[in-house]
């Protein structure tokens, strides 16, 4: 049994490693070295709880044996998961702190002797309004995170879903949870406990369905963010500095990446958040669709234009990850680059179903880290750019968003790929985007389109090189 | 008259939002997959809460209602833990730069 205040100590060390973690990820080659003391200082919070609580009894084993069943699966998950469905494994992750935050909630409120919290019925008003919070917010990423991860996975539409008086219902239930709180906290009252988790099961429920399948980015990165503040509420009932350092970062860190999302796409969080973005706009593009002409060409085509330029840009998008693409894209690029041609690849920060998406993949098929940009380091590169080879992405390089105010993607950033000399655009069909709008850049003199499977064509093309 | 305690936990929580903020914008974006999947690995430190309430039973009875619910949060928790860094590791492994010794 060590001293409470040694262990705050450890907990502290424990948290400023968990900052060191984050700090690593800078630059991949420092973030090896992150990671190591992410796990260091788990390490050291987890030996420091054992040892301050002093208790080895048979309750100890059971510890152990449950930290080994979820260690192992969570090991087979970590070892199995292809990086395609990465972002359904992190929204997967996000359910799981949630539901753990609300059981540690509800194991305090049962229990309050257990964490010097005060006697059941009679639980100290601090302790009992941190307790709410960190479990109603737990409860909301369970829920949120399980929807967001059935509509990744394709289970469920990522089609908005959306019904009359949806916001004033939402905004009922939100209140009525800081009303449950209240009252709660002035009575005691375990239904009012149980009450407020299944109210808050259900608003995280109703905060995700109206969002679309390409606003999981801002989704995901908002249920991080979440989960962080859960941690931290929990962290404040239970005093524990670790669980607070750890919070807030997690808290903020997920709220900045929501913030890029956000920007990446030029729409406010609220815009987003409030949901149903390309249900209503698709029905009129449908209908007003005019046919214009379009220049279509094969893998020969393709491979002709290629050969003969001196620089080529990648600009890839989710379409590539539904293709599992990657590593065919490599084989190409491979080849253009024994013919001395020049390769880089643009990325743009919403490209993908989450932040960074894009990156993993490319870093799966082994593409080096320091020949992918992001959109402001190399959108002036587009112009001295022989050929542009768009993979799987749409809407980020639409050049309707800087020339049309009228349309709903106006002002967001996009990729400036018209103004390469040539186009390629590879796509299975001349459908709309997410956004619902056609992309002009399909009828442009130099753009020649692709109309195959990502994967197929950048076989094809390697072929014809 | 003394500060109760909860004003430290207090300025903690705020500063520690402050070195997050600054921390995680100096991530370059080409990590902002693993910032998550490692964000996730380390918000399952609330697992130290789980294990305090796993270990609340008696030494006649391990399991009561509470301790159950410890249980399962440490299970979770723990999945979390070990998928969370493996996979982040797994993903850091496979950022390389360019060779510069290529033929």
């Amino acid at each position: 049994m060590i001293s409470a205040n040694l262990s705050a100590i450890f907990y502290l060390v424990s948290g400023v490693l968990f900052i060191l973690a984050l700090r690593g990820l800078s630059s991949p080659e420092t973030s090896r070295q992150g990671n190591f003391f992410g796990i260091l200082g788990m390490i050291i919070a987890v030996t420091v709880t054992f040892l301050s609580t002093g208790n080895f009894s048979s309750g100890f084993v059971y510890v152990l044996i449950f930290i080994l069943v979820g260690g192992s699966i969570g090991a087979f998950i970590a070892y199995k998961i292809p990086m395609t469905a990465m972002p359904e494994l992190v929204a997967g992750f996000h359910s799981l702190v949630g539901l753990a935050a609300v059981f540690v909630a509800i194991s305090a409120f049962l229990n309050p002797e257990a964490f010097n919290l005060g006697k059941p019925g009679d639980i100290k008003l601090g302790s009992l309004i941190e307790m709410s919070i960190g479990a109603a917010v737990g409860a909301i990423t369970f829920s949120g995170s399980v929807i967001a991860f059935l509509k990744l996975q394709g289970i469920m539409s990522g089609s908005p879903i959306t019904f009359k008086g949806q916001h004033p219902l939402n905004a009922i239930i939100l209140i009525s949870i800081i009303a449950l709180i209240y009252l709660l906290c002035s009575t005691q009252s375990s239904n009012l406990f149980w009450i407020l988790l299944a109210v808050s099961f259900l608003i995280g429920f109703l905060l995700i369905i109206p969002i679309g399948g390409a606003d999981m980015p801002v989704v995901i990165s908002m249920l991080n963010s979440y989960s962080g503040w859960a941690a931290a509420g929990i962290g404040f009932t239970l005093e524990n500095t670790a669980l607070i350092i750890t919070g807030a970062l997690v808290g903020s860190s997920g709220a900045i990446l929501s913030y890029i999302m956000c920007k990446g796409m030029n729409r406010s969080f609220f815009n987003v958040i409030l949901g149903g973005f390309g249900a209503t706009d698709e029905k009129s593009s449908t209908s007003s669709k005019e046919q214009r002409p379009v220049k279509s060409g094969n893998a020969d085509d393709a491979a002709f234009l290629m050969k003969n330029a001196s620089s080529v840009i990648i600009v890839p998008g989710y379409g590539m990850a539904v293709a599992q693409a990657q590593h065919a894209l490599r084989e190409m690029v491979d080849t253009l680059k024994k013919n001395d041609i020049k390769v880089s690849y643009a990325i743009h920060p919403v490209a993908g179903r989450m932040p960074g998406h894009m990156n993993v993949l490319l870093a799966e098929a082994n593409v080096p880290y320091d020949e992918v940009f992001e959109l402001e380091e190399i959108n002036n590169d587009f112009a001295n750019a022989d050929v542009a080879f768009v993979i799987g992405a749409n809407d980020v390089t639409n050049p309707v968003a800087k020339t049309d105010p009228q349309s709903p993607i106006y002002g967001m950033p996009v990729l400036d790929v018209e103004k390469c000399k040539s186009v390629l655009f590879v796509k299975r069909s001349l459908s709309p985007g997410y956004a619902g709008i056609d992309n002009d850049l399909f009828y442009k003199e130099n753009t020649l389109m692709l109309f195959a499977d990502a994967k197929k064509m950048t076989e094809d093309i390697t072929k014809n090189l | 008259m003394e500060i109760d305690p909860l004003i430290f936990r207090l300025s903690i929580f705020i500063l520690s939002i402050f070195v997050g903020y600054y921390v995680v914008w100096s991530v370059t974006p080409s990590l902002h997959t693993p910032l998550m999947s490692v964000t996730n690995a380390i918000s399952s430190v609330i697992i130290v809460g789980a294990i305090i309430a796993g270990l609340s039973g008696n030494s006649d009875s391990v399991f009561n209602t509470s301790s159950i619910f410890g249980f399962l949060a440490i299970a979770l928790a723990a999945i979390n833990i070990f998928g969370g860094f493996l996979v982040t590791q797994r993903m850091l492994a496979m950022y390389k730069k360019k060779k510069k010794d290529k033929k």
